[in-house]
């Protein structure tokens, strides 16, 4: 199962998961992946090495997409 | 946008792209300020005693006047990273629990006794805190503290805080030096004298990494 979860003040939430079988789980999942770009949050996938990749349109595939705010020098 | 750049650096056309060469050449630059300021208060000192011996007090307080400087230019760099603290509420231990998750299971422990995040980077071994990061680079000698935080933190746990900047750097690691400002460069240890005690065994454990590499 693949999970999209945003990082908020709660420490996290997952907004939606799915899975590769159920085609209106990912539908859901897509609507809410563009909405919170939308309202400004950045998605992470992480990779299976551990690194993580910037993704503008949500990667079925992947296990974990992470929502996150935009970051800038202090 | 190109693939695989950080959006926030996109964003920043006019910062010319953090890269092994700038990250050098800023060494250097730091090194040469830090003579800079040593020459600048030890040369007086010492001339001052050559001429008058018994000025010795004055020109001690005018050595330790730049001595002082340096130090404090390390302090910055070593206070802007900011541990992870306590978790004491719901929200702090959900964020630290996903920050365990996304890190690799050797430095898990790590995160929950010093407060800092590790990460291995191409240009070298990353601490990652609250609002910097510290980046030792590789050989383990050299250091460059980085001041870069969530853009809007306020309601965040600081385990997300951290979680941010880790996913940014993983996301692109030359981006998120691009996007950090600088705000000191120089030797490692001068940087572990001045972190907080709890914190001294992460740049130990970074420079061990960065040292093999």
């Amino acid at each position: 199962m693949s999970r999209l979860i945003r990082l908020d003040r709660t420490g996290h939430t997952e907004l939606v998961s799915w899975t590769a079988e159920d085609e209106e789980s990912q539908r859901a999942a897509i609507r809410a992946f563009r909405r919170e770009l939308d309202e400004g949050m950045l998605a992470s996938a992480t990779l299976p090495d551990g690194s993580a990749e910037v993704v503008r349109e949500l990667p079925l595939h992947a296990d974990l997409v992470i929502l996150r705010r935009p970051i800038a020098g202090g | 946008m190109e693939a695989g750049v950080l959006a926030e650096a996109a964003a920043m056309p006019w910062r010319r792209r953090a890269s092994e060469r700038s990250l050098g050449k800023e060494g250097r630059i730091w090194t040469l300020w830090s003579v800079g300021v040593v020459l600048t208060f030890g040369l007086p000192a010492a001339l001052l005693v050559w001429i008058q011996p018994l000025a010795f007090p004055v020109s001690a307080i005018f050595l330790a006047h730049g001595i002082a400087v340096l130090h404090l230019q390390a302090r910055r760099g070593a206070r802007g990273v900011k541990p992870i603290g306590p978790a004491e509420d719901p929200p702090a231990r959900a964020a630290l629990g996903l920050l365990g998750d996304l890190m690799a299971h050797e430095h898990r422990d790590l995160v929950g006794q010093t407060g800092l995040a590790l990460e291995h980077g191409r240009l070298g071994t990353w601490l990652v805190g609250q609002e910097g990061a510290v980046l030792v680079r590789p050989g383990g000698r050299r250091v460059h503290c980085f001041c870069v935080r969530v853009g809007e933190a306020g309601d965040l746990p600081a385990g997300d805080r951290v979680a941010h900047l880790l996913l940014a750097l993983r996301e692109d690691e030359e981006g998120f030096a691009t996007v950090a400002n600088r705000n000191f460069s120089g030797s490692a240890w001068r940087v572990w004298v001045e972190l907080p005690g709890a914190c001294r065994p992460a740049l130990n454990r970074a420079r061990e990494h960065a040292g093999n590499t």
